[in-house]
């Protein structure tokens, strides 16, 4: 392997890796309403605003941890 | 191989991936060498006695046993039995709100389920179940979870997806009956508060009288607090920025611990049981109130991160290491039944204290209601439901290994209780030979040395056992001296996903009850009304916490008398899901496949059954709760003293508890036989009927989404990915629905 495509391979997985985080951790969610935003013309809420929403979601949902 | 790429205008064709293709050269290959490894290592642990052995073998035997489960037979049930159909819109997709429903990439899934079902079970229990030598915990949680385990978790994910997401409960009160359904309930909420109460007690264990273990784990407190504030206030929504602060001061709280420990505050910090059952039932209540941002939601980012790092971490440091099996590979307790760490036979009791890692029905509860709801294509259930339980099986078996590889004196020093070992070095020593070891009361002291621990003796409930055994594999890996850092570290990690549970866990009971109750009381069930909620929590945590402080104070040892009530009780609730999955094959004309649930279920009561009824009505009192009561109730009314009781009144704790133990345990297995019997009578009446009977399942709609099936997408599945993208548009694929006011979740 030449060291320009090891780069490439490097790359690649920490874009990888980065994304799953982001994923994980529900970050991307707001990535994800600024492109829903943008494709049906809406105007978006402030990021403050958009993580109280969320917030209060999970208030309404807790998600059971298991034994 | 895998070829379930859905298009939507393909209606009349066969699901696809349920037709047989000739396999490919190099794939005939690779599995017979997989297979190869893995008959190899089963052999060499299965045959050697008394030569050395590496827990490597632990290791190559699961994996490779995983690898062709999930290749061949989880493959046969999802496209078989089940025959998941990609064409069909799965709730996620069909009922997207953002919310609850939401379609997710199945990676991603993948991650929140497994942060969701794995927990300090499959930690603890097989730590526990050491006692029995390695080969029965190794084969157990292996061929458990193959066969029962991981598949109740995907079953139980695939009609309940096919339901739109329905909860277990819900599912048995409306394809079962009332009766089973109602009982279910019980069962569900029962099981729930006992589960708290030995998690709780497993944590009151790894921190009573260790100052450096109480300022870590009290730390996590105002940590996850500033990291709730930092979420809300300073910089909203930077989950990873906010972790990433969070565990590296999780990591200085750990450093911190050492400096106290030898400083005059250690003192203060040195906390009784019963100061620190107090301080968790305090703890577990505000933080039930409380609203979720400030502490619960950073708190779980937090344990979902170290877990995930822990477990990566730990496969690691196993490779590097290679840590020698110290233990029998079946000790002597397995055959006699007379084990000082929890009494009973090899069989029942090494399934019931394995419990999580080889089949919990928790799971049951994950994988119906909240992964369904997000799941984007039906054939994901595979890589998610038996998937993912493949992992934490993975976890029980590295768990196991730890056990195994320290000294097996100190182990049975650090896991008897109390009344056995004395408390002391010298008091064990002679214990442990009397027992056969050689180990000394200089070898024990040497050891809480090395983790700065002030003693290891009788440690009870597997967690203080596994950090001994994470600290050595570390240290040994890593090199370094830094066995007490890593003990520590190890303590931290499990206690900090242990009150995770607890939090959530009680948040979940509260809403149960509110329910409950609000079918009766309208007011109680309005989870928005303060009095309410405050009143739930505090019956919630009254209860745990109650029976957390029966357990800290027993004389007999709590983790000795409550795990095996833990463990079957949770076997139990596995035997209502599997019950349920088995009933669901047979209701959709499924009759010959019935047998993919109905083995496991019919394996699963035996052992819960005898173990229920070896706990009720053997006349052995150390098996027995009445049998031990009525032991300690005699002596009692003679004015005698029996060990390991001191006091008449501890006397009279024992005999309290054994009641209390003993009317529980009749109790959940009399739910579960309701809810069997009523099954009976369903599946009578759908083999009957020859063919398939209604049942609650959602009607087919075509999906309209593309995506893989597997971990990784096959070039079909990618070529079938780019033809989508074109139709439909770049960008169309991105996760996530919005709300016209905008977002959740």
């Amino acid at each position: 392997m030449s060291p320009q495509a090891v780069g490439t391979a490097a790359r690649r997985a920490w874009r990888g890796v980065c994304w799953y985080l982001r994923e994980l951790s529900g970050e991307a969610r707001w990535d994800d309403y600024l492109q829903h935003c943008a494709r049906h013309g809406h105007e978006p809420v402030s990021r403050r605003e958009f993580e109280r929403r969320r917030a209060d979601e999970a208030e309404r949902n807790p998600i059971s941890r298991c034994c | 191989m895998s070829t379930t790429v859905s298009r939507p205008e393909a209606g009349g064709r066969p699901p696809e991936g349920t037709g047989r293709r000739r396999p490919s050269m190099k794939s005939i290959l690779v599995w017979s060498a997989v297979a190869a490894v893995g008959a190899v290592a089963w052999t060499v642990l299965a045959l050697s006695r008394g030569e050395s052995v590496s827990a490597l073998w632990m290791l190559f035997a699961a994996l490779c046993s995983y690898a062709i489960a999930y290749r061949f037979y989880a493959r046969f049930i999802a496209y078989r039995a089940l025959q998941v159909d990609d064409r069909r819109a799965t709730p996620a997709e069909r009922l997207g709100n953002g919310r609850d429903y939401d379609v997710t990439d199945r990676r991603v899934l993948f991650g929140h389920h497994f942060a969701a079902i794995a927990g300090a079970g499959p930690l603890v229990g097989p730590v526990l179940a050491a006692q029995m030598g390695y080969l029965p915990g190794t084969i157990w949680i292996v061929v458990g979870v193959i066969f029962a385990g991981a598949v109740q978790d995907m079953v139980v994910m695939f009609f309940s997806m096919r339901r739109n997401g329905k909860s277990l409960g819900q599912m048995v009160r409306e394809e079962i009956g009332i009766v089973g359904g109602v009982a279910a309930l019980i069962a569900v909420f029962a099981i729930m508060i006992l589960i708290l109460a030995v998690l709780a007690l497993i944590v009151v264990n790894a921190l009573a009288e260790s100052p450096w273990g109480v300022f870590s784990i009290g730390l996590t407190i105002p940590i996850a607090l500033f990291m709730g504030v930092y979420l809300r206030v300073l910089r909203p929504g930077r989950v990873l920025e906010a972790t990433g602060i969070g565990v590296a001061l999780l990591l200085l709280a750990i450093v911190a611990g050492g400096w106290i420990d030898n400083s005059p505050l250690a003192e203060a910090l040195t906390l009784s049981r019963e100061w620190l059952v107090l301080a968790l039932v305090v703890y577990g209540f505000v933080a039930s109130v409380l609203p979720v941002w400030l502490l619960l939601t950073p708190r779980d980012y937090l344990s979902t991160f170290m877990k995930i790092g822990v477990i990566v971490l730990l496969a690691g440091a196993l490779l590097i290491a290679r840590p020698v099996i110290q233990a029998d590979a079946i000790t002597d307790f397995a055959r006699e039944g007379t084990g000082p760490v929890f009494a009973g036979n090899l069989f029942p009791f090494v399934f019931i204290t394995i419990a999580c890692g080889a089949l919990s029905g928790f799971h049951a509860l994950i994988s119906s209601g909240t992964t369904p709801k997000m799941v984007a294509k039906e054939s994901q259930v595979r890589l998610i439901g038996y998937g993912g339980m493949l992992m934490e099986s993975f976890v029980a078996v590295s768990a196991l290994i730890a056990a195994v590889v320290i000294d097996q004196g100190l182990y049975y020093a650090m896991n008897a209780p109390a009344g056995v070992t004395g408390g002391t070095p010298e008091t064990a020593a002679a214990w442990l030979g009397g027992l056969g070891f050689d180990t000394t009361a200089q070898d024990l002291a040497a050891a809480s040395a090395a983790v700065q621990e002030p003693s290891l003796i009788s440690r009870t409930g597997g967690a203080p056992t596994l950090a001994v055994g994470i600290s050595e594999i570390f240290s040994t890996a890593f090199g370094g001296g830094l066995q007490a850092f890593w003990y520590h570290f190890a303590i931290m990690f499990e206690a900090l996903f242990i009150l995770t549970a607890v939090d959530a866990g009680t948040r979940v009971g509260r809403f149960m009850l509110q329910d409950t109750v609000g079918n009766v009381w309208k007011k109680f069930g309005d989870l928005s009304w303060r009095p309410g909620n405050i009143i739930a929590s505090a019956v919630v945590v009254g209860l745990w916490g109650g029976m957390l402080y029966i357990g800290v104070t027993d004389p007999l040892g709590g983790v000795n008398q409550l795990f095996p009530l833990f463990g079957i009780s949770n076997q139990l609730l596995a035997a209502i899901a599997l019950t349920l999955c088995t009933v669901l094959l047979i209701k959709h004309g499924k009759l010959k496949y019935a047998w993919i649930t109905a083995v496991p279920l019919a394996w699963d009561l035996i052992v819960t059954m005898t173990a229920s009824y070896q706990k009720v009505f053997s006349d052995i009192p150390a098996i027995g709760y009445f049998a031990q009561r009525d032991r300690y109730a005699t002596a009692l009314e003679a004015g005698e003293l029996l060990a390991p009781a001191q006091t008449p009144e501890q006397m009279q704790q024992i005999v309290t508890n054994s009641t209390i133990n003993g009317v529980l345990q009749s109790f959940f297995a009399l739910l579960t036989l309701v809810v069997v019997a009523n099954a009976v009578v369903v599946i009578v009446r759908a083999i009957q009927a020859r063919g398939p009977v209604p049942t609650t399942e959602e009607p087919a709609v075509p999906s309209t989404i593309v995506e893989p099936s597997g971990l990784f997408a096959t070039p079909e599945e990618k070529r079938a990915m780019a033809e989508q993208e074109r139709l439909v548009g770049a960008g169309a694929r991105g996760h996530g629905t919005f709300t016209e006011e905008g977002p959740a979740r």
